[in-house]
Order: structure tokens, then C-alpha cells, then sequence
């Protein structure tokens, strides 16, 4: 088992515990931590992957930026204090089960597509995350997808301020 | 790392957030299970465009094969930072008018 092995896996298991730790506790404030947790795994499994740009893209834009307006959300409604009502709890065994069967229903597909075997995610080599081959591709191939996401930042901007505002 | 490995992580984590989405009730925390399948289906990109880029560098070692999907998820975050302000601000909206981030209140559509 070499290092990039044994990254991997610890890895995953921190952004699998954490993600868990997200649905089970009581206090959003600690779920919107265990989420800020999982992007930190996430971004270490971009960095082995060798696509930088976008292991700092998610830092800031995920971790940085919208876990930010999720706090402070929370913190404007002042949920940390109240619980969450009680739910039947075969409602929720009921989700679990029907999300336990998609995931099993899809390894099991995965297991059996013989297109995967043998295929290998190329680690920590290849420089197409680099943001040199990145912004070249990006403003030469998907320029006019590009400034559409600035009129689709500017309508979600006014649409935010609208719905927000009191009337 | 084989590809399948990478699979098998995404479909976890998407399947916890799914999990979240039918069992929590405060609207923030189905929101922030939207986030987390949001990420599974981008690192699955990743993965996948590093397997093709993979398998191109072994016929040209100048190829550029792959940087599609990471541009992929480029334009994924941004239109999930975009629907992460619209979505908050709904849900302060309805903090507003119900003093409460259950979504069991927000049945009106149906009477």
C-alpha cells in the first residue's frame, strides 16, 4: 500500500464520516462545520488527482463563500438554540432503506459493467488541471458558456434582492 | 487508482445526501444534502476526466483530452453559488412568513 493508497482511503473515510456526521446532528451550526469538513476531503481528492485550480476553486467558492452565507443565514434566524421536532421514526427508517437500496442497486451495476475494468484515474501526473491549460480551454472553447454564467450571476443577484427584501 | 473506487465513493456520498434530503426536516440542512450530492457528482467528473486524460497521454503526450469535464465543474460551482443565494434567500423569505424552517409547513401548493 504506497502513500497515494493510503491517502486516498483516509480520505474518504473523513469525507464519508463527516457527510454522516452532517445528517445526524441536532445543531445546524455543526452540520454546516461537518459540511465544511467534507469539502476540505474533497479538495485533498482534487489535489491527488492533480487538478489544483479546481481544489482551490472549491476551497474558496465552497468552503470559503457558501458555507459562509449558510452560517450567517443561521445565525439571522437564530436556529441554533431549538431543536428539530420529532419525526415518526419509520419515516425516516423509510429513507434510509429507499437510499440504502438506490446505493446498493448502484454498485451492484457498477460492479457488473465490464467497460470499468482495468480503466485507472491517472493520479497526481497530467496537467490538464493546471489553470494554464484550463484558461485557455476556457476562453477559447467555452467563451460564450462563460459570459452566459455572468448574466446567470447577475439574474440570480437581482432575483436574491428581490425575494429578499421585505415588503 | 482504479476508476471504480471512485465510483463507488461518489455513489456514498451521493446516497448520503440523498438519505438527508428524505429524512431531515429543517429546510437548511436539505439544502446543504443538495450541496454534498453536488460534490459527489464533481469529483466523479474529475475522476473521469483524469481516466481519459489517462488514456490519451498514451498515444500523444502533448494531449489535452479530459480538460472538458474539469470545465464541467468549473461551471457546476458556479451555478450552484448561484442557486445557493436564490435558495437562501427563499429560505429566509419563509422564515419571514412562518417562523419556521420546516418543510412539512410549506404544503400550501396542495389545498
Amino acid at each position: 500500500m504506497d502513500t497515494i493508497q493510503i491517502l486516498f482511503f483516509s480520505l474518504s473515510a473523513l469525507a464519508i464520516f463527516s457527510a454522516i456526521m452532517v445528517l445526524v446532528s441536532k445543531n445546524p451550526v455543526h452540520s454546516v462545520l461537518w459540511l465544511i469538513a467534507v469539502f476540505f476531503a474533497i479538495s485533498g481528492h482534487y489535489i491527488l488527482l492533480n487538478a489544483q485550480f479546481l481544489a482551490i476553486v472549491n476551497l474558496i467558492v465552497y468552503a470559503g463563500a457558501i458555507m459562509v452565507l449558510f452560517l450567517f443565514v443561521i445565525m439571522l434566524m437564530n436556529l441554533n438554540s431549538e431543536g428539530e421536532p420529532r419525526k415518526n421514526w419509520w419515516m425516516k427508517l423509510a429513507g434510509v432503506v429507499s437510499g440504502g437500496c438506490f446505493l446498493v442497486v448502484l454498485v451492484s451495476l457498477v460492479k457488473q459493467a465490464t467497460e470499468l475494468s482495468g480503466k485507472a484515474a491517472l493520479m497526481k501526473t497530467g496537467d490538464i488541471g493546471l489553470i494554464k491549460n484550463l484558461g485557455k480551454a476556457l476562453f477559447s472553447d467555452f467563451v460564450v458558456p462563460f459570459e452566459i454564467s455572468s448574466v446567470l450571476f447577475l439574474s440570480a443577484m437581482v432575483g436574491a434582492v428581490v425575494i429578499g427584501k421585505k415588503d | 487508482m482504479p476508476i471504480q473506487y471512485y465510483i463507488y465513493f461518489s455513489l456514498a456520498l451521493f446516497s448520503i445526501g440523498i438519505i438527508g434530503v428524505l429524512t431531515r426536516r429543517n429546510a437548511i440542512i436539505v439544502f446543504m444534502c443538495i450541496e454534498l450530492m453536488l460534490n459527489a457528482v464533481n469529483l466523479l467528473l474529475v475522476a473521469f476526466s483524469k481516466m481519459h486524460h489517462g488514456a490519451a497521454l498514451l498515444n500523444n503526450a502533448t494531449a489535452t483530452t479530459g480538460v472538458e469535464g474539469q470545465l464541467f465543474v468549473f461551471f457546476i460551482m458556479v451555478v450552484a453559488a448561484a442557486e445557493v443565494s436564490v435558495g437562501l434567500a427563499i429560505i429566509v423569505m419563509m422564515y419571514r412568513n412562518t417562523h419556521s424552517v420546516d418543510i412539512n409547513f410549506l404544503n400550501r401548493l396542495k389545498n
